[in-house]
């Protein structure tokens, strides 16, 4: 009976396979653990049975079981076992379970190296697929020596399903083993041009993966890629193509020039088949550097579909090699804050840091304080935070250009609740408040201020980080306690009872800033003939300071006790009315400058002076002096800044330091390195207690609002407006200067001694910010012209903008023709006059529509545009030398010589004699702005003006002639967009309507019948543009067709414009 | 290189893991509870990508995900794969499914991992792609599975 109930539970066991495991689970919600363990115990029965199939599905049972985060590794000679089966079933049980738990220090692997051998050259592929499979999770270095050669050979096989799995684990060989690499190179690269599109791509995965490693080596292989690139159709492929290059081109910059070509078509290609599936492309083809410029535009695309995301990811990479072209691209980027996806609004961030620029600053902040109100979750808010102070004090707060709404911001930023970051903060307002003396005074107001409201900040326990900024705030009243405009309630607040649940650094900085500013206040009320105020504050600080003296804090107490007998004896001198604050000022007196981390090691090592040698017996204990916990402090005092000898070796240094650590964490007695002020204080004589009596202090309860960095947005940009509208160029030129000057010291490295003093002013008021021409609308841009007058002398230059615009006017009157026409490759030229006479040469900013531009695509390239441009001298004066130049923009280049940088101009080849005119032809790449610079040798006097030119979307036509059968076919094919418009009150005949849209809009006439006619042109991307011009009476119908429906809409448009003109 | 591909339902009930790096169960578990965290957090209309991720991850490695029903398909790869090329590969990896199991449900997954296993082994190998053909694929799962059959004809036989 017995007998029988064992073996029916065996039965059942044996019948118990996967699916029933995952059943029982599944109706063991409760006991889960306790269900499982049986089941565990019921596999051990199973696998010590001699049948292979009751092991194989004990074994694939516990595979399931490992992915629930069971230890399996005790089974793991029963895997081998399984592996090892003949059957084909159990052997891929087998290998999945050790492909899922055999790592490198599995012991029994070594046992498998034979068996994987016989399955690789099994004659089952299947096998070997499988062996192979397992082999690529948990090959080993041993494995990988010994079994490299079998599958070296297996890189052969017949079969194709073998050959790309042979070639893809061959990377994982050669990681683990790496000398079977240059053996097994040459037959890998054969792979490259296997017949089969699997294995193909299985070599390129696998070059790709070692050309990360080290790309140096994988240049050779470029030419085989680039065949590979234009000749493969697997996207696949194509993808990792593109990485490669990716990673080869940084190496071989002629590489990069050579794959725009491909690359581009490759982009045409894909785009019109399948949109989804170019952006990867993109991605990948940004990443190979020099050519990001025409790029963008289709990354702007993406963010009108599929993927902001990749958009944002390419943007970052193209911001690496050209920043201003992304610049533009700012509002977009700020609109992606706002978006609901953390993943884009980071990548968001994280470009922003690199468009700041002193003009937009404040906007971004502003918009990023806002999203720091907004933002749940204090992950995100940190990071906010930490990129707000990032993009502020980037480059030595080079895009501030308002150091009191810096401070507003910082003190904004404490208002978060629960960030980590309180420190950040307070290192930035000491480091701004040290370094930018003039703001001084308004941040010791808004420290006060803070202080003040303390309680708001240390209220609650989980704001903990930010009590950081106290420190920062106490310590800059303190140091700078002449600023304040009630020190004795500023002294007051840092006396109050709570400070002492704040944490001792932060305490001491507290006791000992208190003591400064005792002495502020001290000075302060001396001079009054009545002398209780005085007495008062003394009593203040002996009734308060006690409490510190009590404090747990090492520290805290002994600045505490030093302090209070200071107080005690100051209050015994000041009843015998003694004058005292001169003393206790020159205390704390000194002024602290920044210095550089390193600057230490700039002071001279004293002639005679061997700092080798050892003074004394060389101590047990070492006894090098602490370090300064935060450099920028220390103080500038020579005996202090003893300087370390730099020539002990690093490893010394560190060995001992960390002794030095050691012996300080174990000494009881040492106070932990904390950040006090550098002030040296003496101690006061003990003095014997004397009784006094308690005033109570009326501090005017006052709590002013927090300031608002709002106001400086505001404020910032009504001066610039301001600026902008008192403007003139004699003090443009002269405040450029100014400005180079400064940028100078901006590029001082942090070591220079120079960055001693402070590096900044804040001079704002004065400061202009640097125009920028960044009115970019579409296609109109604004574009400067300088004249230089050989007539006028230098010395009018400084004169008062008043009286130079009256000279100007008396000596000279220049007109400037502006004139474009353009050339096509038959040389043909038709030209049109687009006339602008300027009466004033000061600068002025030409609207499009007062001239008539015609700029017409290159024939020989089409990313090119030409433009001609008339100079024409109407003045009397002989303009020696002219420079042109083109603020390269997003879209638009000037095609400069070789050689040139991107900011040089471009000399006009001749020289104006009054009166005349000449023309010169310029290349642009997508043009979009223009600036001129005639200049005057002789004279150092040059003039700027400035002028728009417009060009239009019908710029970029090509009018090329087309057959009507040709034109019949394009309109049926079908994947031309259509659209139509309609003119009313057209008076001219049609002929010249016609010649007009051919003159004006590069078109040419197809075909036409009576009162209607077809007309097409191309744009220099090829976009095909078909017109319908009908006729009856006063209204023209114009149906058009175009394959870009944006294009076609611009298109109409002008037409529609030139003809409301007329 | 695809460092992890995790399969786990609405609930974070793990129904496939494959790892390409070696963790200890428990580290393997943390990862798929955090990925999990991470990945279901986010709502339906956001993008398929995600950095982070402490314990798989680093500052190279991204989760590329996505939502079918009751499952998330979620990818930790490097920089070296291309985002929406392993967004199409999820694709095609769920469409495979879609056809080996006809009509796939949650339900398969649960009571055949071996088979995704199997079918998973013929896209990816050692975390690196190894065919994105679903024709290929299924042939070759096919093939596999026949040969299983006549094997387990023979024993009974």
């Amino acid at each position: 009976m017995a007998l029988k109930i064992v073996k029916g539970s065996i039965d059942r066991m044996f019948d118990k396979n996967l699916q029933d495991l995952v059943r029982g689970i599944r109706n063991h919600k409760e006991d889960e653990a306790k269900y499982i363990s049986t089941c565990i115990d019921e596999i051990k029965q199973e696998l010590k049975q001699d049948n292979i199939a009751v092991k194989a599905n004990a074994v694939c049972k516990l595979t399931y079981l490992q992915m629930l985060g069971y230890d399996v590794s005790w089974a793991a000679f029963n895997i081998v076992e399984v592996m090892s089966s003949s059957k084909f079933t159990y052997k891929r049980i087998g290998y999945l379970a050790a492909s899922q738990c055999f790592h490198e220090s599995t012991d029994v692997i070594m046992l498998t190296t034979n068996q994987i051998r016989k399955d690789l050259s099994s004659p089952n592929q299947y096998d070997t697929g499988v062996a192979l499979t397992g082999l690529s999770c948990f090959v080993t270095p041993d494995l990988a020596r010994d079994l490299a050669n079998d599958i070296m050979t297996l890189m052969s096989h017949t079969k194709p399903y073998i050959r790309k799995k042979a070639v893809l684990i061959m990377y994982k060989v050669f990681l683990k083993y790496p000398e079977s690499l240059r053996p097994a190179f040459p037959r890998l690269k054969e792979k490259l041009e296997d017949p089969d599109p699997g294995v193909q791509s299985a070599a390129v995965n696998v070059i790709c993966e070692l050309a990360r490693r080290n790309p140096k080596n994988y240049l050779s292989l470029a030419p085989l890629f680039f065949k590979l690139m234009t000749s493969s159709t697997n996207n696949w492929v194509l993808i990792k193509i593109i990485k490669l290059f990716g990673a080869l081109t940084p190496l071989e910059p002629r590489l990069g020039k050579k794959l725009i070509e491909p690359l581009t078509n490759l982009i045409h290609r894909i785009m019109s088949a399948d949109r989804s599936v170019y952006i990867p492309f993109l991605v990948a083809r940004v990443r190979t550097k020099g050519e990001s410029m025409s790029v963008l535009k289709y990354v702007k695309a993406m963010f009108v579909f599929v993927v902001k995301y990749l958009g944002l990811l390419a943007m970052s990479k193209i911001l690496k090699t050209h920043p201003k072209s992304v610049q533009s691209h700012k509002d977009l980027i700020l609109q992606c804050l706002d978006d609901k996806d953390e993943s884009i609004r980071l990548r968001a961030l994280d470009l922003l840091y690199g468009m700041v620029s002193k003009k937009n600053l404040m906007e971004i902040v502003k918009k990023l304080m806002l999203h720091v109100d907004k933002a749940e979750g204090t992950t995100y808010r940190d990071e906010l935070l930490t990129k707000i102070i990032d993009i502020c004090s980037q480059s030595n707060y080079q895009y501030i250009t308002n150091f009191e709404w810096y401070i507003s911001i910082l003190v904004e930023l404490t208002r978060l609740e629960g960030t980590r970051h309180g420190h950040l903060i307070a290192s930035q307002m000491l480091d701004v408040a040290i370094r930018v003396k003039a703001i001084r005074v308004f941040a010791v107001a808004q420290m006060a201020t803070l202080l003040d409201n303390a309680h708001l900040l240390t209220g609650n326990v989980q704001r903990k980080g930010i009590c950081e900024v106290l420190y920062a705030a106490a310590w800059i009243c303190g140091e700078f306690s002449e600023h304040l405009d009630n020190p004795t309630q500023t002294l007051e607040a840092m006396l109050r009872p709570k400070v002492a649940t704040l944490p001792g650094h932060i305490q001491a900085v507290y006791v000992q800033n208190a003591a400064k500013l005792f002495a502020t206040v001290l000075k302060s009320q001396e001079g009054n003939t009545d002398s209780t105020a005085a007495q008062e504050t003394s009593q203040l600080m002996i009734d308060r300071l006690p409490l510190f003296v009590q404090s747990a804090n090492l520290e805290v107490q002994e600045r505490a006790s030093c302090i209070l007998q200071l107080v005690k004896y100051i209050q015994k001198l000041q009843q015998k009315d003694v004058e005292i604050a001169e003393e206790v000022i020159a205390l704390f007196a000194g002024e602290l400058n920044p210095v550089a981390p390193k600057a230490q090691k700039k002071v001279p090592v004293p002639e005679g002076l061997d700092l080798d040698a050892w003074i004394n017996e060389p101590p047990s204990e070492s006894e090098s002096e602490d370090e300064q916990p935060r450099a920028i402090f220390a103080k500038e005092e020579p005996k202090h800044s003893r300087p370390r000898h730099t020539e002990v070796d690093e490893k010394e240094l560190a060995k001992r330091r960390e002794a030095r650590k050691q012996e300080q964490a174990n000494n009881p007695f040492y106070i932990k390195s904390s950040p006090s002020s550098q002030k040296v204080y003496q101690e006061a004589p003990g003095v014997e207690h004397i009784p006094v009596v308690q005033i109570d202090l009326s501090v005017p309860l006052k709590v002013p609002g927090l300031p608002m960095s709002d106001q400086y947005v505001k404020l910032e940009e009504e001066r610039r407006q301001k600026d902008r509208a008192d403007k003139k160029k004699k003090e443009k030129k002269k405040r450029k200067e100014k400005r180079s000057g400064r940028g100078k010291r901006h590029d001082s490295g942090p070591e220079s001694e120079e960055d001693i003093t402070p590096a900044h002013m804040v001079d704002i008021v004065t400061e202009e910010m640097p125009e920028v021409p960044s009115r970019i609308s579409n296609t109109i841009s604004p574009s400067t012209l300088w004249v230089f007058d050989d007539k006028k002398s230098s010395k009018h230059k400084k004169k008062k903008q008043k009286k130079e615009k009256e000279e100007k006017e008396k000596k000279k009157k220049k007109k400037h023709h502006h004139h474009h026409h353009h050339s096509d490759g038959g040389g043909e030229e038709s030209v049109q006059n687009g006339t602008v006479e300027e009466e004033e040469p000061l600068p002025v900013s030409r609207d499009g529509p007062d001239q008539v531009n015609d700029i017409q695509g290159n024939l020989q390239d089409g990313s090119q545009v030409v433009v001609s441009v008339i100079f024409e001298n109407k003045c009397d004066s002989f303009l020696k030398s002219m420079e042109f130049n083109v603020l390269d923009s997003l879209n638009s280049k000037l095609q400069r010589p070789e050689g040139s940088g991107p900011h040089d101009g471009l000399t006009v080849p001749f020289q104006l004699p009054p009166g005349q005119s000449n023309v010169c032809l310029f290349v642009i790449h997508y043009l979009l702005f223009v600036v001129v610079f005639p200049q005057n040798e002789d004279s150092s006097t040059h003039e700027k003006l400035d002028f728009k030119l417009h060009f239009t979307c019908t710029s970029y036509l090509i009018s090329t002639p087309c057959y009507s059968d040709a034109f019949a076919k394009l309109l049926e094919s079908g994947d031309l967009k259509c659209s139509s418009v309609k003119l009313e009150g057209v008076v001219m005949p049609f002929h010249h309507l016609l010649a007009r849209i051919c003159f004006r809009h590069h078109f040419s006439v197809v075909e036409r019948i009576d009162s209607c006619a077809s007309m097409y042109s191309r744009s220099i991307q090829d976009h095909h543009v078909c017109l319908l011009v009908k006729t009856s009476g006063q209204t023209v119908s114009i149906d058009a067709k175009c394959d870009e429906p944006t294009l076609l809409g611009n298109v109409l448009d002008e037409i529609k414009q030139t003809f409301s003109q007329c | 290189m695809i460092k992890a591909i995790l399969i786990f339902n609405n609930h974070g009930k793990p129904r496939l893991s494959k790892f390409y790096e070696h963790y200890n169960e428990d580290t393997e578990q943390q990862i798929i509870r955090e990925t999990f965290h991470l990945v279901s957090k986010r709502d339906e209309n956001v993008c398929n990508f995600l950095e982070g991720g402490m314990l798989i991850g680093g500052s190279d490695y991204k989760l590329i995900y996505r939502h079918y029903a009751t499952l998330y398909f979620v990818f930790c790869v490097d920089s070296s794969e291309s985002e929406l090329g392993i967004l199409d590969l999820i694709q095609v990896f769920v469409e495979t499914l879609d056809k080996c199991f006809e009509n796939v449900c949650e339900l398969d997954l649960i009571f055949h991992v071996d088979k995704v296993h199997n079918i998973l082994a013929e896209m990816v190998m050692g975390g690196m792609v190894l065919e994105t053909n679903m024709n290929e694929i299924i042939t070759q799962v096919d093939a596999q599975n026949k040969m299983e059959k006549s094997e387990v004809t023979s024993v009974l036989a």
